[in-house]
């Protein structure tokens, strides 16, 4: 179990040498790449962050953006913390490590033992791998010129759709993600970047409610 | 401080904030229906807002481009549930061809 949690952390992590190459791409520089794995890592946060700002949104609508799609890693903190029961300076490392793939590994356990190892294995192992590419890609892609010409511009987008693709697990959460894409495409001319984006929230509430 | 910098550090700060909060805030409080049918949504939308708006705009004017093979070819090897690292270098292959023949 240990192994499949390494393995997951590779194979998570290797696409931090996406996030690196794209956050370039976006002009942001090696530092702050790194600073956003190390600081926020979350991987659609990053993402979304480094999207949204380069397409000229503001920073407010950044921020926002970021903070909501991580506000799923909160969820899946209160979900671990009856597993893990940490105090103290463990419970902010947790924290930190509290992702998709720690928590999706540590809840697929039998055992509260099994799920503590899980937890802690693959959230060390997706951070580490993360952090590593992340600096290799930014770099790499430093070198390189012309990102559009290695299809760089494509890399995020397909990011997202092999997040989202899994999730859409129900009718009502296809119809609400069509429904947030058409939107988000049919204002976007007409209000400042960012703002199709952060908008669709109020779809999230309107279907949810009932 | 440039403005990236204010993004990059508010939004690590903010979403380790809520990540400790989550630790640290009784269950129950998250466990009402329609509290967690909401945060399900949260993800999807701006996810699906995001596909959009990075595979069809330019500069917020709807566009579309070398980009969409790219997106047609990634949609795919994820439907087909290829390994995630295929998926992409599939994904970049086809944008960047089509963007060097200038299609």
């Amino acid at each position: 179990m240990k192994r499949d949690s390494i393995g997951v952390g590779v194979s998570v992590g290797a696409a931090g040498v996406a996030f690196g190459s794209v956050a370039i791409a976006g002009h942001f520089t090696v530092a702050q790449a790194c600073v956003l794995s190390l600081l926020l890592f979350s991987g659609a946060s990053q993402f979304a962050l480094v999207g949204v700002m380069s397409s000229g949104g503001s920073p407010l609508a950044a921020i926002l953006t970021g903070t909501f799609l991580g506000s799923r890693n909160g969820l899946y903190g209160t979900r671990m913390a009856s597993i893990l029961k940490n105090r103290g300076w463990r419970r902010v490392v947790a924290a930190q490590i509290t992702i998709d793939e720690s928590t999706g590994m540590a809840i697929a356990q039998e055992e509260t033992d099994q799920q503590h190892t899980a937890f802690w294995f693959t959230g060390f192992a997706v951070f580490f791998f993360w952090n590593i590419c992340t600096f290799l890609g930014a770099v790499g892609a430093k070198a390189i010129g012309d990102t559009a010409a290695w299809g760089l511009d494509v890399v995020s987008p397909v990011v997202f759709i092999a997040v989202l693709w899994p999730r859409l697990t129900t009718r009502n959460l296809k119809l609400a993600a069509l429904a947030a894409f058409t939107w988000a495409l049919c204002i976007t001319e007409v209000v400042p970047s960012g703002v199709p984006i952060l908008t669709t929230v109020a779809i999230a509430v309107f279907v949810g409610w009932k | 401080m440039s403005s990236k910098w204010i993004a990059v550090l508010v939004t690590g700060v903010l979403c380790f904030i809520l990540k400790y909060v989550g630790h640290s805030i009784p269950a129950k409080w998250l466990e009402r229906p329609r509290i967690s049918r909401i945060t399900t949504l949260i993800p999807i939308v701006l996810l699906s807002a995001l596909v959009g708006i990075q595979a069809f705009t330019t500069q917020t004017k709807f566009t579309v481009d070398h980009r969409l093979s790219g997106i047609i070819i990634g949609a795919g090897s994820v439907i087909a549930k290829l390994p995630f690292p295929i998926t992409i270098i599939l994904a970049m292959a086809a944008s960047a061809i089509t963007y060097r023949l200038k299609i």
